[in-house]
């Protein structure tokens, strides 16, 4: 399988018709954790992208090495380290977005989508294919939490990145922000919404 | 009448196969079958006919809520004209005031409603359901009077598309449609849905009843109590006189629209069940399991509960929780279907609402919130009454 894919379809497809989130319904519990603003929910996506796409390198590169009854034990190892990695520059480079995202940044380690390309493609492809799977994975994962959290921030709080979007003047006449967008469940009903609509687009996915 | 019957007649064959305007048949359908007992009778299959189809047990459920619906007018002038510190109370003006507050509601309910499930019934092309005749007239039963009409509208949709329509549309939904909308506008605009300004109508309208300045109160007996602090948990109504048990049972207090009076509620329960339609097993164990509740939280009454403080009595009577009881958890869609079952659900759902009033001092009310998490559990609990029933029965065989 491995010799007859093509790099194009290796970084492409998972941006919409193998996405992670939306079509193999992984990472489910981080899209409603950070992505009530859309600040955090970029710089999660950029996190998992780094952390997907160096830790896909790193395990196919010693994939052959990897004695097969330890390497999920290898794989915890490899991400682990590069998720203190991006946590410290975080914490070096963008503080308070780092607070807001507090423990999601180490949680990365349990992102199914993580262990699911470890598995699934690094352990049985080259370095440069699986830098790419790593890439388009993570950007699929990436894609949905902006849309979550684009919605989330506009409805919820009226702003987007922090700044106000939703008019004083619609303010002043009685409109009110959605305060169920700011909670988790609102999160799972737009994952569900985007689902429904891809799913209408694509009807070979439709079960 | 025959008049309308001549003019269905006449305009029937546009909406037929190759008509004009086939693409509505289904609103035409919809209007036509509610006006007239339809022609066509199945012609396969065994079926027993009887007069009690959807559409009437539906409008039953509707006569029913009636009272409830007379009384919130009624009760929703009252309480303008008692904060404006009024002496006499014209039962004529009172009930016009009451009807055009509640009046924009009621219709944005039914419009949103009604708008969405005929799009939906002509986009799948299917015959248009009769379900949402009863929930929009509970929406605004549910609400407190002075809700924004756009936050009904918003809510309305939102619980129509998400819990109906997706699931399949009436008789699908795992929870109910008037409750989930209830549920959204309480957890998404929480400042229009509690506290003490919304619960009395604060503003004339067309010359009628009073513009209440700013600065009144009218916290709803169990906002009061949630509020209270220490062992002190006195309720007192706008004016600020006591409120008795009894005053809560008749339901001249603030609160949501159609739900303070226990009095119309239990004459709109006595209708539901001459007519057969709400089933008592499921009334009797909410009030059961509320009054069980209810007596061991006032056994264990403690400062940090206020509510706790409140006697069993006054719990059945305040808030939501007859209502929830008698029209709520009795919607034979979202309840459990087996007999054992429905007993294990009314009770639970009584005991869960009174443990949230009394032991989360952040919800005043818990019935709206038992009714639908019970509505979650209702068939696991019919699962597991079906798995007990062919257990005990295959032991039987065994013996």
């Amino acid at each position: 399988m491995a010799d007859k894919i093509s790099n194009k379809s290796v970084i492409f497809n998972p941006f919409s018709k193998n996405n992670p989130v939306i079509v193999q319904i992984l990472g489910i519990c981080s899209v409603l954790a950070v992505t009530a603003k859309l600040e955090p929910a970029i710089v999660m996506g950029l996190s998992v992208i780094a952390v997907l796409a160096f830790a896909n390198v790193i395990i196919s590169l010693i994939r052959n090495t990897i004695p097969t009854n330890i390497r999920i034990i290898v794989q915890l190892v490899v991400v682990a380290g590069l998720v203190v990695i991006v946590n410290q520059l975080l914490l070096a480079y963008a503080y308070d977005v780092s607070k807001q995202l507090s423990v999601f940044i180490g949680l990365i380690i349990t992102n199914c989508i993580l262990m699911g390309r470890l598995e699934a493609f690094a352990m049985a492809n080259r370095p440069w294919v699986s830098f790419l799977d790593g890439i388009g994975n993570g950007v699929g994962y990436a894609i949905i939490l902006v849309i979550v959290g684009f919605f989330r921030e506009l409805l919820g709080s009226g702003t987007l990145l922090g700044i106000q979007i939703v008019p004083d003047w619609c303010y002043e006449h009685g409109y009110v922000n959605n305060g169920l967008m700011i909670l988790p469940p609102m999160a799972l009903i737009v994952v569900a919404c985007i689902i429904w609509i891809h799913r209408s687009y694509n009807k070979d996915l439709q079960e | 009448m025959k008049a309308l019957r001549n003019f269905l007649n006449k305009i029937k064959p546009n909406f037929e196969e190759g008509g004009k305007l086939h693409a509505f048949r289904s609103v035409f359908d919809g209007f036509e079958t509610f006006l007239y007992t339809p022609e066509t009778t199945s012609t396969s299959g065994v079926h027993i006919h009887d007069s009690r189809d959807s559409k009437r047990t539906m409008i039953i459920v509707v006569l029913a809520l009636m009272p409830c619906l007379l009384f919130g007018m009624y009760n929703a002038g009252y309480q303008n004209w008692l904060a404006a510190g009024a002496t006499v109370f014209p039962f004529w003006e009172i009930m016009a005031y009451g009807c055009l507050a509640v009046l924009p509601t009621l219709a944005v309910a039914y419009i949103v409603g009604l708008g969405i499930e005929f799009a939906v019934a002509q986009w799948r092309g299917e015959e248009i359901q009769e379900g949402f005749l009863v929930t929009g007239i509970l929406i605004p039963l549910i609400c407190p009077v002075d809700t924004p009409l756009w936050m009904i509208a918003v809510a309305t949709a939102f619980s129509v598309i998400f819990v109906k329509e997706v699931f399949g549309g009436t008789g699908y939904n795992i929870l109910n449609v008037a409750l989930v909308t209830r549920a959204f506008l309480f957890f998404a605009y929480p400042a229009s849905m509690s506290g003490d300004k919304v619960f009395v109508p604060s503003d004339s309208i067309l010359g009628l009843g009073h513009n209440l300045p700013e600065s009144f109160t009218g916290a709803t007996p169990l906002g009061q109590v949630a509020t209270a602090s220490g062992g002190d948990v006195a309720i007192t109504d706008i004016t600020g006189k006591a409120v008795s048990t009894c005053d809560m049972f008749l339901g001249l207090i603030p609160g949501s629209f159609g739900e303070t009076s226990t009095l119309c509620i239990l004459i709109g329960a006595l209708i539901l069940l001459i007519a057969g339609i709400a089933n008592w097993r499921i009334i009797l164990s909410v009030f059961a399991g509320g009054a069980f509740m209810a007596w061991i939280a006032h056994s264990f009454e403690t400062p940090t509960y206020p509510a706790s403080y409140l006697t069993v009595a006054d719990q059945l009577c305040l808030g939501g929780f007859a209502f929830a009881a008698v029209f709520m958890a009795t919607d034979p869609v979202t309840a459990a279907r087996t007999t054992v079952g429905k007993y294990i659900y009314g009770f639970l759902v009584g005991v869960i609402a009174i443990i949230i009033r009394t032991y989360n001092n952040g919800y005043p009310e818990g019935a709206m919130l038992a009714v639908l998490l019970m509505n979650a559990f209702a068939p696991l609990i019919d699962y597991c009454v079906v798995q007990v029933n062919i257990n005990r029965r295959l032991k039987r065989i065994k013996a």
